[in-house]
Parts: structure tokens; C-alpha cells; sequence
């Protein structure tokens, strides 16, 4: 069988990290290929340089045995590459097959022919097997519709090689199997396709090989058949030297938040917090694991004031919050280090002493009435300085000088300095060196130690493993299963991450361990 | 002596981009001034500097003129910070020019009232004015903030009604003097005390000064400063540190709208002491625009960017009789706004070094 | 006079009015169906007002008159499409530059062509000689009499542009454009092209209105006689739901308001000139207040496109 992609050698570097390390990655005709990886892994990366969106900084791309250099998306498609992302480029008030012709409209005289437009797409649609209708307006679709449209898109420029991001991480049960089917009929029409993902249920159903990636490198290229669900949730996750904290032994204290069955909707409509419960304790670290996209970032947004909530109970020692304003919810207790730091937890343009009373700054004594006492606001600022160890050449530069690091240490400063019951702590190393990674952990774990509540929600595994007493883990906007730390393990949140129940795997979970 | 050096950069580099603007706004103008007088493109430099002595000669050269120089400046300082403060908070509000025609009417009524003894009748002027301008700024506000509509539409009809309401107050009721089409000499209790009789300038340009200074302390000493300032920054790391974007944009309005109406009220009671019929909107709002991009925002630099818009408005008459259109005027405070709005170009110049940095790095 | 006479009377007069802001109303729905904000579209009827006048004087032809209103136009809009799509200026301080730049150009271009300040000498007026067999028509041909080529231009130009909009090729990619610039980039269409094509034709067509205010109905430019129309013409954009149909309605709606004022008399009304005078501002806040929510801009309406920011 020949290899209608070949990359060798791929190196894509960008300012701080090496998304790509020489990475061989090849695609066999006809074949259903998976690369695999954690979050941040240089999967998207990678595949963005295949389609002409990125130039790789080392190495070749070959396209049926032909050396190419792909300058650009148009490029890729006349090579017969296409690309479906994960953020779908449709426009949502047009219809599905003006989506499709959108650019090589079929044209009669000067008036569009949206009759052949529509014709041409249901034979398409036919041909492969979509229940499409050429007529819908694509805001009035299911997404999973959607993803049938973007596929319809790349095959009507011709598209050999199908490169389908993350395809089922928007997706219901069912439409994954309406997928599978797809796949399947793509391949008897000779067509080859790569999907990118991290749900591991998928790439054992659905693919012929899987190639593993971590931090840029690859650690595998096997076909499907050969292997476990366990094996390449190794590969995926690693056995890293598990970075483990200096934890007093927790001390049990009383319940202080509860969230009761909680829902919230999109702008789509959809429920993306699906009924959601959890507790958290005082003294305790409760840690939210889960694949980015499943409703943790909009479960944090109504806990904090900053989404509606649709109904639902959430208390805080008793107090009901539902529906609070951010202020108000802030006067009761709970601080957030929020995840956007750029978007959210600063004002980019204002000084650092500034921003370090941002929520604090009509209280005393950083105001009096109307008059802010900058005084006193700089010598708040520059002892968080001091304590949180912030490198800055002083309190007076704008916070958009500060490195990524500093400045999510001058958040998380600001926000423990305000002495809450709850911290609500969001992907709060996302991006940061080591040793700001450890400074933050630290004082994570000091919070608990104080008897504070502490609710993490994060992306990291690893981060999540480290720091937790309890761990929790969220999918389709749902608490799927709550567990003390001691009887957690990478594997077994693996499996719950992406939805698998443990249930199913018991045998697999317990050959593994 | 280091910090006193830096800080000296500092401030030169603040200044460097709306002073360039201005140098090549008039290098522009120069060539209109050409094109007007249909004189030759050679003689470039002489019509520069014919321009520039004429500017400075129209505007300063005799104590009279320095003076009806300061009538024209002190306006527009008025509207430059009530523009200032609305483009703080990330709001355009356009409709200063109906919110200081509104002040103006509020002081020709007030001002008529006998009997008053002039230490209150003063004060009353102003807080008429700024009540009079302060509704009708908090209007667009309300609507843009609860409502979600363009402010810069809605401002900018308001302005036509303020027109309207004043021109049919002043022509078809008691308000106005019938065969005068203006409103009656307010009373002399109402007027605020002029510097000579050389001309109209008078203490309402201290007045101005002093609100600059105001406006100075309330944007970076108080609490509602800083929230304003926020949201105008970043709406929502504003949201997420528990400010109220909605009650903020109003206040902004609000208060820009107030400080328009006391300009207008000032300029009543100092320079014009009536309200006469408009024909067209009269353009402090829109000069106060030029102003408030020229400084910046920074109500400190409104009072300078006031004195070069006002020398220029100053100057036109003389302009005139020197040949050269007085339109002048207008062409180059377009210019100039052009090339402020767009300090972009040096954006666009900073993002494209960036961008090399990233590629080949 | 009889009632239908009346009537008839303050149709053509509504037409008349709404003409000029149909045209800077089409203006404002290609700019803003491709994704530009044009704040300036007061600025560029004030230049095409001024331009028409101007060439009408210089070549005693009216009609070339028009032409010199719709190139002035289209060069003004130009700075405004190179400030917003390519400098990534502020799309309303851009406009708000070019309304005063406009109007200040104007103001010089008075003082130097006729040397006096305010408004120009009058000129020859567009000739409007329409054959006998339309004017007989009872009724419609006394309407139609009473009106001027501007108004007929502009009702044929609403449909085709929505002609253009909705059923050509071309009208596909500037909806595509103004929604989701990522999308058409990504299938391969230039979005810069596409919205300097949109920004320049709408500087013709708000250039073309002016003309029809100030050759169309008093064969004269004064300052100040825009009045805000530009920016009427923007509201009726948005209560026109950014269709060109729509749009049209609006601005007879708006037109009408300002008909009311010169017809006013023969109902019997008797307001007072300046009542008349804001029917047309404060109809459209109303208007813009109704509406909010109900209808709904391009997507990507005013925001610049950075090309590969993903």
C-alpha cells in the first residue's frame, strides 16, 4: 500500500515551547489513522503544518511520493488535502450548500445557480451516505450535522485525505457511530483520513493506526489491533516522575459549598452545565478533572457570577448564592483565579498596583468614600510582591510587562491575599515555568492547610493528581464520579475523561494495575 | 535625577505622536493654503511660514487678540474633557455638541431670572447647565447601556432635537424675544465677570482649568475613576472584578454630558449672554472631538490641545484677510484627526516588528 | 386643493426626501453587509452634495455634475477602506475623520471656487421632461410629474442591489465576508478585496446621494444642509434589517416625516417649522429603540480582519 502523506522529521517551533519535535508521522492509502496525545501534545500543530497553515521550521512533507512545500489552505486542497476543524468555518445564516459552493459557486450568466448548487451537493450527499438536506440553514442543524457539512466541503474540492480535529469532542453517543459509519464509507471510496483526538474509546473503535504524541515527540506508531486502551493511555499520559507535594494529612472539615443538579445554557441552547452536584469541604482540595470543553470553564463562570444560570441550588456554608453578582458573591467569601488571565483576571493596561486591588478597591483602606488611597494600595501591592515572590522592576509598570508566570502570580496573590473561605482555582498554571507551576502549588496546598476551601479545575492530570484530597471528574457537563485521592489513578480518570465507565473497563483497569 | 530623566521620556514619548500629527497635518494644510491662493508648489516653504506668522499674528499679536483668543479656547476645553471622559470608558459620546447647546439654553432661561444676587445666581447657572447637559447625555447612555443601542447614533439625533427644542423655544414662545430671534441679555447678576473690555474672555476659562483638574482627580484618584477606567480597558476583567458595566457607562455619559452643559452655560454667561437661533449645530462638540484625541483623553492635555484648536479658530479672521480661506482652519483639524484616529499606523508598524520577531525566531 | 391631490402631493414630496437617504442607505448596507462600519456615510453625502454642485457649475451639465458627485465619493470613501480594512483604525473614529475632513473640504472648496462663505451660486438644475403619455395617466401621472430622475434611479437601484445581494456570486461572498471572514478566507476568497469593493461602492452611492439633495432638489449646496441624513440613513440600515428592501422602506418612512414639513400646511396642520423638523431625529430613535434585538447586523460587522489570527 503506498503512503499518499509522508511528513519526516517535522520541527515547529513557536516563542517558548517546541510544538513539534522531529516527528515522522506517515498516512497509508485507504487507511483511518489516529494521532493521539494529551491536550498541548503538538497534534493540531502538527496537522496545521500538513494543511499549509503553519511552515514547519525542519523537515519534508511528501504528498504520494512527491515532495511538496504547502504554502497555504488553498494549496493543500489543490493537493487534495482537506481539513475539518475543530472550531467549525460556517456561516451561520447560510444554507448547507451555499456553505459547500462558497468560493466555487456554480454560476449561470451572473446570477448564482443555487438549483445546481443544491443538486450537486444532495448527489454528494448521496454518494457517502449523509442525511443532508442541501436547503437547511446551518444555524437550524445539529452539529453533528455541521461536521457532516465541513466534510461535504473539503470532498467537493476533491479531497483525497481527510484531516478531521477532535470530530467527536462536540458530539452525542449516536452521532460518534454515525461518524464511524462515515469513516468507514469514506475509506471504500478510497479516501485515507487522520483524526485527531484523546478519547480513547474512539481510537480503539474507529481506526486502523494510532500515532501517539507527547510534548512535541512521538512515542508510538501502532496499528489499532495490536493494542489496549491501557497501553496507549500509558503512552498518552506517560510514566512521569509523579510530582508530589509535601501534604500534611487532611483535615476533615465541615461542607462549604454545594451545588445542586445546576444548569446552564449557550447561546445555542444547549445545556452546557448538565446538571451538575458537587461538594467541597473546608480544608480540602477538590479537584475537577476533565477534557477541555465539557463544561468546567462555564460551570466556573455561574459560580462566580459572571453566567446565568438556568436552575439550580448553590450554597455557600449554608448561604444561598444562586444568581449573585460577581461583588456579592466576592463580599461572601470566594475568590477566582480565573483561566483567561489576559481576557479576565487583569486589566491589562493598568499598573500592577492597580490591578492588585481589582475587586478590593472600594473597600478600606485602599478607599475612603470616593478617594482611592494609592497609598496605601501600593504598600498592599508591594508586600504581595515580596511574598508571592513576583519578578517585576516595580509596582508601576503596566501588568501587560509581566511575563505569563508573574502575572498569573500576581493574580493568584491578589486573589488568596483577600482571605476567602473558597478559592476557586482555574487552570492556574496554564502556561508557567516550573518553578512558578511549584510556587502556585504551594500556595494551593498552604490554603488548605489554613482550612480553606479550595476547588481546582484543571486540564493537567497531573496537576490535578498533586494537589487533590478528592478528585472529581466532569463530562457533557456532568460530575460522572467523585473519588478520594487514594483510589484514584491515571488510568481509571482516563477512562472517565473520556466517558468510558469503569465499569466496562474493570478488566482492563485491573490487569493495568 | 535618573527617575526625574525617565519620567521626562516618558512624558516626551507621550507627546511625540500627537505632535507629529499636528506638524504633518499643517505640512498637508500647506497645500490647500497653495491650492487656495493658486499659488506655486515652489513656494512651499514661504506659504509655511506665511502661514504659521499669520496663525500666530491672527491669534496673539495685539492684547486684544490674545485675549478674544481665550474666548475661543475656553469652550473648547469644556468639550474636550467631556469627550475625554466618555472615550475613557470606551464610549463615543458625539452628542456633546446637543448636550452644550442644552447647557447653553438651560443659562439663557436662568440667567434672565431678576432679582438674584449674583453669588448664587452664578452657581445656579452652572448646575442648570450641568443638569440640562447630564440628562441629556445619561439619554444615549441609558439606551447604550441597558439597551445595547449605538451610542453615536442616538447622540448625534439627540443633537438635532436639542436644535430643534431651542430654535422652537427661542422663535415661538416667550422664552425667546420675537423680532430678536435670540433670547433676552441675561441679567447682569447672571454674568461672569471679564478680564478687560479689550474682549469677551472672561474667569470661565479658570473655571475650565479648574474642572480639568477635576476630571484629572475623579479618572485617577477616586474610586469611580478607576471603574470607569476599567471598563473602558477591558469590560471584562471589569465585569470579573465585580464592577457594574451598565451603571458605568451612564455615569459616564452622565458626566460628560454634565461638563458639556456647564461649557454651554459658561459660554452664555461670559461670552455670548443669550441664546440666539441656531441655523446649523454650532461645532464645539465636534472641535472638542479634536481636542480630546489630540490630548489623548488626558484632561490635562485637553486644556493644551484647547489653546492650539482654539489659536486656530482664533486666527481665521485674520486668515481671511490674508487670502487664505478661513476654511483653513477646518481642513486642518480634519487632518489632524485623521492622523490621530489613526495612531494605529504606529500599531500596525509595532505589530508587523513583532510579527518578524516571531517568524524568525 | 382636493384630497387626492393632497395626497398625492406628499407621496412625490416623500419620495423626493427619502431619495437621497436611499442612496446613502444602499451605501450603508454593501459596507455593512461586508463587515465595515461607515460612521462617514454623512461626510461622503456632504462631498458628493458639494461635488455635484460643483462639476454642474464648471461644465453647466448636470449630468456630469453627477459623475463628479460619485467619484468624490467613491475617493473619500477610499481613505475610510484604507484606515479600517488595511490600518485597522477604529471604524467610527475613522468615519467621524472622514464626516468632518468632508464637510471641512466642502466648506474650502465654497470659499475657493465661488469666493463667498455658506453656500454656493445656484445652478442648472437636472432637466426632467417625461413624454405626455405618462403624464396624462390620471392620478400616477400627476405623481410621477412631480418627481426627478434621482428618485426613479434610486428605486431601480434597490433592486439591483438586492439583485446583486442575494442572487449573484458576488453577493454570496460579501454576506460571506461580513458574517464569517474566517470561513471565506479559508475557502479561498480575498476578504480585503471584497470590503474595499463594498467600502468604495457605498462612498459612489452616498455620493450620488448628496447629489440628489443638492442638484435633486434645490440646485444648490449650502452648509448644513445634510443635517444628519447620513446618519438617518444609518438608522435605517439597521431598521431595514441590513436588506436593501428594507432599508428602502425605512428611508421613505424617515422621508416621509421630513415631507410632513413642507406639506403640512394644506392638512391644516399647524405645528410650529421646528416640530416638523424633529419628526425625522426622534422617529428614529424610536425606531432604533423598537428594533433593537429584532434585527440583527453581519456577524462580523466592525470588526477588522486580521488575516491568520486564529
Amino acid at each position: 500500500m503506498n503512503k499518499v502523506i509522508e511528513m519526516k522529521g517535522i520541527t515547529k517551533i513557536f516563542p517558548g515551547t517546541i510544538a513539534n519535535e522531529d516527528v515522522n508521522f506517515d498516512l497509508l492509502e485507504g487507511e483511518t489513522h489516529v494521532l493521539l496525545g494529551e491536550n498541548g501534545a503538538g497534534k493540531t500543530t502538527l496537522m496545521n503544518v500538513l494543511y499549509g497553515l503553519y511552515q514547519p521550521d525542519k523537515g519534508d512533507i511528501y504528498v504520494d511520493g512527491k515532495l511538496e512545500k504547502i504554502l497555504g489552505p488553498n494549496h493543500a486542497i489543490k493537493l487534495g488535502i482537506g481539513m475539518v476543524h475543530q472550531h467549525f468555518m460556517l456561516v451561520n445564516n447560510f444554507s448547507v450548500a451555499e456553505n459547500i459552493v462558497l468560493g466555487l459557486e456554480p454560476v449561470k450568466g451572473i446570477k448564482l445557480n443555487l438549483k445546481k448548487a443544491i443538486q450537486d451537493v444532495r448527489t454528494l450527499s448521496e454518494k457517502y451516505g449523509f442525511a443532508i438536506k442541501p436547503e437547511d440553514i446551518i444555524e437550524d442543524i445539529t452539529v453533528g450535522q455541521q461536521q457532516k457539512v465541513e466534510i461535504l466541503k473539503a470532498l467537493y474540492r476533491g479531497a483525497k485525505v481527510l484531516i478531521l480535529d477532535e470530530p467527536t469532542a462536540v458530539l452525542t453517543p449516536q452521532e460518534i457511530n454515525e461518524l464511524g459509519i462515515i469513516i468507514k464509507n469514506l475509506e471504500k471510496e478510497g479516501k485515507s483520513v487522520i483524526l485527531i483526538t484523546h478519547k480513547l474509546k474512539e481510537v480503539m473503535r474507529m481506526s486502523d493506526r494510532v500515532t501517539i504524541l507527547r510534548r512535541g515527540k512521538i512515542t508510538g506508531t501502532i496499528k489499532t489491533k495490536e493494542t489496549t486502551m491501557d497501553q496507549l493511555a500509558e503512552l498518552m499520559v506517560g510514566r512521569k516522575v509523579n510530582f508530589t507535594i509535601d501534604k500534611k494529612p487532611q483535615v476533615v472539615g465541615t461542607e462549604m459549598l454545594r451545588v445542586e443538579n445546576l444548569i446552564a445554557r449557550d447561546r445555542r441552547g444547549i445545556n452546557v452545565v448538565n446538571g451538575l452536584s458537587l461538594t467541597v469541604n473546608s480544608g480540602e482540595i477538590l479537584g475537577v478533572a476533565g477534557v477541555d470543553g465539557n463544561g468546567q470553564s462555564e460551570f466556573v463562570e455561574v459560580l462566580t457570577g459572571l453566567r446565568k444560570a438556568q436552575s439550580g441550588e448553590i450554597s455557600l456554608y449554608g448561604k444561598d448564592i444562586y444568581g449573585k453578582t460577581p461583588r456579592q458573591i466576592s463580599e461572601c467569601g470566594i475568590s477566582h483565579i480565573p483561566e483567561d488571565r489576559q481576557k479576565r483576571g487583569l486589566i491589562l493596561n493598568y499598573s500592577l498596583f492597580e490591578n492588585s486591588v481589582l475587586g478590593l478597591h472600594r473597600k478600606s483602606p485602599f478607599s475612603k468614600g470616593m478617594v482611592m488611597n494609592y497609598k496605601a494600595i501600593r504598600e498592599y501591592c508591594k508586600k504581595m510582591i515580596k511574598d508571592f515572590d513576583i519578578r517585576t522592576p516595580s509596582d508601576e509598570v503596566s501588568a501587560s510587562s509581566l511575563s505569563g508566570g508573574n502575572q498569573q502570580k500576581l493574580i493568584a496573590a491578589r486573589e488568596i491575599s483577600k482571605n476567602p473561605d473558597l478559592l476557586i482555582a482555574s487552570q492556574p498554571t496554564r502556561g508557567l515555568d516550573v518553578g512558578a507551576i511549584e510556587y502556585i502549588h504551594r500556595r494551593l496546598v498552604d490554603e488548605r492547610d489554613k482550612g480553606k476551601a479550595v476547588l481546582l479545575v484543571s486540564l493537567e492530570l497531573d496537576e490535578i493528581l498533586a494537589l487533590s484530597d478528592r478528585i472529581a471528574v466532569i463530562f457533557d457537563g456532568k460530575i460522572v464520579a467523585i473519588m478520594d485521592r487514594k483510589d484514584a489513578t491515571e488510568t481509571k480518570l482516563g477512562i472517565l475523561m473520556a466517558g468510558g465507565s469503569l465499569e466496562e473497563s474493570k478488566e482492563e483497569v485491573k490487569n493495568f494495575e | 535625577m535618573n527617575k526625574l530623566k525617565n519620567s521626562i521620556l516618558k512624558g516626551l514619548k507621550k507627546i511625540a505622536y500627537p505632535v507629529c500629527a499636528i506638524i504633518v497635518a499643517i505640512f498637508i494644510s500647506v497645500f490647500f493654503v497653495i491650492w487656495a491662493k493658486e499659488d506655486s508648489v515652489f513656494h512651499y516653504f514661504s506659504t509655511l511660514t506665511d502661514l504659521f506668522s499669520v496663525i500666530w499674528k491672527g491669534s496673539f499679536a495685539t492684547k486684544r487678540q490674545a485675549f478674544t483668543t481665550l474666548e475661543y479656547i475656553t469652550p473648547l476645553i469644556f468639550t474636550g474633557l467631556a469627550n475625554a471622559i466618555a472615550f475613557k470608558t470606551g464610549l463615543f459620546n458625539i452628542g456633546v455638541e446637543g448636550q452644550f447647546m442644552m447647557g447653553m439654553l438651560a443659562a439663557g432661561i436662568i440667567g434672565v431670572i431678576p432679582g438674584l444676587n449674583v453669588f448664587i445666581h452664578i452657581p445656579l447657572m452652572i448646575i442648570g447647565g450641568m443638569l440640562a447637559g447630564g440628562v441629556w447625555g445619561s439619554i444615549p447612555g441609558y439606551l447604550k447601556a441597558k439597551l445595547g443601542i449605538n451610542e453615536v447614533i442616538n447622540s448625534i439625533m439627540m443633537n438635532y432635537i436639542a436644535l430643534n427644542i431651542i430654535n422652537l423655544l427661542i422663535l415661538r414662545t416667550a422664552i425667546g424675544e420675537q423680532r430678536k430671534a435670540a433670547t433676552p441679555i441675561i441679567q447682569i447678576s447672571a454674568m461672569i465677570p471679564r478680564f478687560n473690555n479689550l474682549s469677551r474672555a472672561n474667569i470661565g476659562i479658570i473655571i475650565g482649568i479648574i474642572f480639568a483638574i477635576f476630571v484629572f482627580w475623579l479618572l485617577w484618584k477616586t474610586t469611580i475613576g478607576y471603574e470607569l477606567r476599567a471598563v473602558g480597558n477591558n469590560p471584562q476583567g471589569a465585569e470579573y472584578g465585580g464592577i457594574n458595566i451598565a451603571k458605568n457607562m451612564i455615569i459616564a455619559m452622565g458626566l460628560s454630558g454634565a461638563i458639556a452643559g456647564i461649557g454651554g452655560a459658561l459660554q452664555v454667561s461670559g461670552i455670548l449672554h443669550q441664546v440666539q437661533n441656531f441655523v446649523d449645530l454650532p461645532g464645539y462638540g465636534f472641535d472638542g472631538i479634536a481636542v480630546a484625541l489630540l490630548a489623548k483623553s488626558n484632561p490635562i492635555g485637553c486644556i493644551f490641545a484647547a489653546i492650539l484648536f482654539g489659536t486656530l479658530n482664533s486666527s481665521s479672521k485674520i486668515l481671511q484677510l490674508n487670502d487664505i480661506p478661513k476654511q483653513i482652519v477646518y481642513l486642518i483639524q480634519a487632518v489632524v484627526i485623521i492622523f490621530i484616529a489613526t495612531d494605529y499606523i504606529v500599531k500596525y508598524f509595532k505589530e508587523k516588528k513583532k510579527k518578524k520577531v516571531i517568524v524568525n525566531g | 386643493m382636493d384630497n387626492i391631490t393632497i395626497i398625492v402631493a406628499l407621496i412625490a414630496a416623500t419620495l423626493r426626501m427619502a431619495t437621497p437617504l436611499i442612496f446613502a442607505g444602499l451605501g450603508g448596507v454593501f459596507s455593512e453587509k461586508s463587515g465595515v462600519v461607515n460612521i462617514g456615510l454623512e461626510g461622503i453625502m456632504v462631498t458628493g452634495a458639494f461635488f455635484a454642485v460643483y462639476g454642474t457649475y464648471a461644465t453647466k451639465n448636470p449630468f456630469i455634475g453627477i459623475v463628479f458627485a460619485i467619484v468624490a465619493g467613491m475617493a473619500i470613501a477610499s481613505i475610510h477602506a484604507f484606515l479600517c480594512i488595511t490600518m485597522r483604525a477604529d471604524q467610527v473614529i475613522s468615519g467621524t475623520a472622514i464626516n468632518l475632513f468632508g464637510t471641512a473640504f466642502a466648506s474650502f472648496m465654497i470659499m475657493k471656487v465661488f469666493h463667498k462663505g455658506g453656500q454656493t451660486d445656484t445652478v442648472t438644475s437636472l432637466p426632467y421632461k417625461l413624454p405626455k403619455f405618462i403624464t396624462n395617466i390620471p392620478i400616477i401621472g400627476n405623481l410621477v410629474k412631480d418627481l426627478n430622475w434621482f428618485v426613479i434611479i434610486a428605486l431601480i437601484l434597490v433592486l439591483v442591489s438586492s439583485f446583486v445581494i442575494y442572487k449573484t456570486r458576488l453577493g454570496l461572498r460579501i454576506r460571506a465576508v461580513g458574517e464569517h471572514p474566517a470561513a471565506a478566507d479559508t475557502m479561498g476568497i480575498n476578504v480585503y478585496k471584497v470590503r474595499y469593493l463594498c467600502v468604495i461602492l457605498s462612498g459612489a452611492l452616498a455620493g450620488l446621494g448628496g447629489a440628489a439633495l443638492s442638484i435633486g432638489i434645490t440646485p444648490v449646496y449650502r452648509e448644513g444642509m445634510v443635517s444628519g441624513r447620513g446618519f438617518i440613513a444609518l438608522a435605517a440600515v439597521i431598521f431595514g434589517n441590513w436588506k436593501p428592501k428594507g432599508t428602502m422602506w425605512a428611508c421613505i418612512l424617515f422621508g416621509f416625516a421630513e415631507a410632513l414639513q413642507i406639506k403640512a400646511q394644506s392638512f391644516g396642520l399647524n405645528l410650529p417649522q421646528e416640530v416638523y423638523a424633529m419628526f425625522p431625529y426622534v422617529l428614529t430613535m424610536l425606531v432604533l429603540v423598537g428594533f433593537i434585538g429584532r434585527t440583527a447586523p453581519p456577524a462580523a460587522d466592525g470588526v477588522a480582519y486580521e488575516k491568520g489570527k486564529r
